[in-house]
């Protein structure tokens, strides 16, 4: 540095300049970035934290949904995304188990199956809401319909369990990605052991490797929860509906969702300014429920991540 | 289907080492073989996924192009020509239903290229921060925070554009109209943010540390290195992170729908209210007769999105792919 500095004092002295200005502008583009945020959940917080109640969380709306509760949204959610997980997370685990653990290197199915993970991420959510109803409802319903109720409409109409699958063909990647993540860091020689142990590839696998990748697996479905919770296009065709006197009993009810209530609050309502409260509420609830459930995938992952690295 | 794949040799396997197989290994074996091909006949969902999508999407969008009912009510040269007298309107619910499409793509254009103008600058710096300058520390706040962008639901941002932003731009530029495509830019630019942000720091990171060091052991000030060798090397990653984005910004469907105002207009003013592709599927097919002319042409519109997101995709892999197998090769 010196040499430079006795020759050419001027340059060095812009090139610091430089060196200050690169790193001031991408820090205040950081810093623009977390702010968008910030805005976003402080105005959230201010709108909806006085409408949000014991009464707003256990209540049925009322008077048109200008009054009451969101109960059935909440209700709605819970059941389509547990109904989701149990369609997505087997699925994405036993995928992310061929693609680390039986698929060699050079498989063709496997980068098949690696490129359909990677675009089925990239597909718009609303092309799941055509698909759902195109296929679920149009002709698996259908079909279902035909073969066990005669032709009598019970299962070709937009209901909870299609809007459930057509969540989990979505969220497929985000399972995949992250128990694959998981099922790599898991060392070699501990399958090594098991294997020398005598176990099969099979009881390896399920005894010892998924054990170890149990934190990765539990990040890939909480992230995957979080999605289908916040998700609304896919499911605005496949089963969400505008308002429900009850709650889904069966897999063919529709249902009620926060998301949708969301978009239904904010574009339909026939009085905008009482709506608004109860909207702030809503979309208070939502947010709530997606960051507190990222919030507990980062920590599993920052958790399994450090547990991986003390294997190492 | 079982052991045939190559590199499946070299894996250590209890059958094989017995010379002959007792009845306990030969259940053992034939239940392994079962396991293995129930494992990987659920992998196969994902392929079958993306097919069965292609299809069903595709099966209802072909009689644009096919049917001869649907070409009764519209033409595949009237979506795209203007209609007489009218121009180019899309009206499918009328008297005289008009599917004029260019003002919808001219929307979805529009109102891709705000968000990607506000997003990708932004994304692409603070990228460079995370990854050039930051601490460890920083680090580890930043990037969770991100994530946790990414997590909001886009019907949440939406909202916010709807009900806030939207006044907010309206005070500043005295737009024409409240919900416009300035305000769905904006918007948009919080749910691409994410994933460009991401993708360029992947590629600023796969960049070898030998670069760094050399450009600074040939007296190059951190600025000259970042900007002539660490960042044109990454070049190609953050390129395909724009195209990631833009692949983002044209699906999004929640975030326009509230926020755009939605009313079909063909011109190239962000001030005026706009209406996106996704955001005219979201809105009509609740209510449009199953089998008509009009359900057809609005999955034809879903199917155009598949596609084109599904070429976007595959291009920016493809980029992201060959990016890291020559910074490997160069190392």
């Amino acid at each position: 540095m010196t040499p430079t500095s006795r020759v050419l004092p001027d340059l060095q002295v812009r090139s610091h300049l430089a060196d200050r200005a690169l790193r001031g502008l991408s820090l205040a583009a950081t810093a623009v970035i977390i702010l968008m945020l910030a805005i976003v959940v402080l105005d959230v917080i201010r709108g909806g934290a006085s409408v949000v109640s014991w009464e707003f969380i256990s209540a049925a709306p009322r008077k048109g949904m200008t009054e009451g509760g969101i109960f059935p949204a909440i209700v709605g959610t819970v059941f389509l995304t547990l109904l989701m997980t149990v369609g997505a997370v087997p699925a994405g685990v036993a995928t992310a188990v061929y693609l680390t653990e039986y698929a060699s290197s050079r498989s063709v199915v496997a980068r098949l199956v690696r490129v359909c993970i990677a675009n089925l991420a990239g597909i718009p959510s609303i092309v799941f809401g055509l698909f759902g109803l195109g296929f679920f409802v149009a002709t698996v319903g259908k079909g279902i319909d035909r073969l066990a109720f005669g032709g009598r409409v019970t299962y070709a109409q937009p209901c909870l369990v299609w809007a459930s699958l057509t969540l989990a063909v979505l969220t497929l990647p985000v399972v995949v990605v992250s128990t694959e993540e998981a099922l790599r860091a898991v060392p070699r020689e501990i399958r090594d052991a098991s294997l020398a142990l005598g176990a099969t590839q099979f009881q390896t696998i399920v005894r010892v490797v998924l054990p170890e990748a149990a934190g990765g697996i539990l990040t890939g479905g909480i992230l995957a929860v979080s999605r289908g919770a916040g998700e609304v296009a896919p499911i605005m065709f496949t089963g969400a509906a505008y308002f429900l006197r009850d709650l889904p009993t069966h897999l063919n009810d529709p249902f009620m969702n926060l998301g949708y209530h969301v978009y239904v609050l904010a574009t339909q309502s026939p009085d905008v300014d009482r709506t608004k409260p109860l909207l702030y509420g809503t979309v208070l609830v939502l947010l709530l429920l997606t960051f507190l459930l990222n919030l507990a995938a980062i920590t599993a992952r920052a958790r399994a991540r450090r547990r991986a690295a003390g294997h190492g | 289907m079982a052991a045939t794949a190559p590199g499946e040799l070299d894996r250590p396997r209890m059958a094989a080492a017995a010379p002959r197989a007792t009845s306990l290994q030969r259940q053992v074996r034939w239940s392994e073989r079962l396991a293995e091909g129930a494992i990987k006949a659920v992998a196969l969902l994902s392929i079958l996924s993306v097919l069965l999508i292609l299809v069903f999407v595709g099966k209802e969008a072909l009689p644009v192009l096919t049917s001869e009912e649907v070409h009764r009510e519209v033409t595949t040269r009237a979506m795209f020509a203007p209609h007489a007298g009218s121009g180019f309107i899309w009206q499918p619910v009328s008297e005289d239903p008009k599917y004029n499409v260019l003002p919808l793509f001219a929307g979805t254009l529009k109102v891709t290229i705000i968000s990607l103008l506000l997003a990708v600058p932004l994304s692409v710096l603070a990228a460079l921060y995370v990854s050039e300058f930051a601490g460890k520390r920083a680090r580890e706040v930043i990037k969770p925070v991100i994530e946790l962008l990414a997590g909001v639901p886009s019907v949440v941002v939406g909202f916010f554009a709807l009900v806030i932003l939207s006044t907010w731009i309206q005070q500043v530029f005295g737009t024409p109209h409240r919900l416009n495509a300035l305000v769905a830019g904006c918007g948009l630019a919080f749910a691409v943010c994410p994933i460009v942000f991401s993708v360029s720091e992947d590629s600023l990171r796969a960049v070898p540390n030998s670069y760094r060091v050399a450009a600074l052991a040939l007296g190059a000030t951190r600025s000259q290195a970042l900007l002539r060798v660490i960042v044109p090397a990454a070049l190609p990653g953050i390129a395909a992170a724009a195209v990631l984005g833009f692949g983002r910004a044209i699906g999004e469907t929640m975030i326009v729908l509230l926020a755009s105002g939605n009313a079909a207009l063909l011109d190239w003013s962000w001030g005026r209210s706009t209406r996106t592709i996704t955001a005219t599927i979201a809105q009509e097919l609740g209510e449009v007769v199953v089998g008509s002319a009009h359900y057809h042409v609005l999955f034809a519109l879903g199917a155009l999105l598949f596609l084109s997101t599904l070429a976007v995709n595959l291009v920016g892999e493809r980029i992201v792919r060959h990016m890291r197998a020559s910074l490997r090769g160069s190392s």
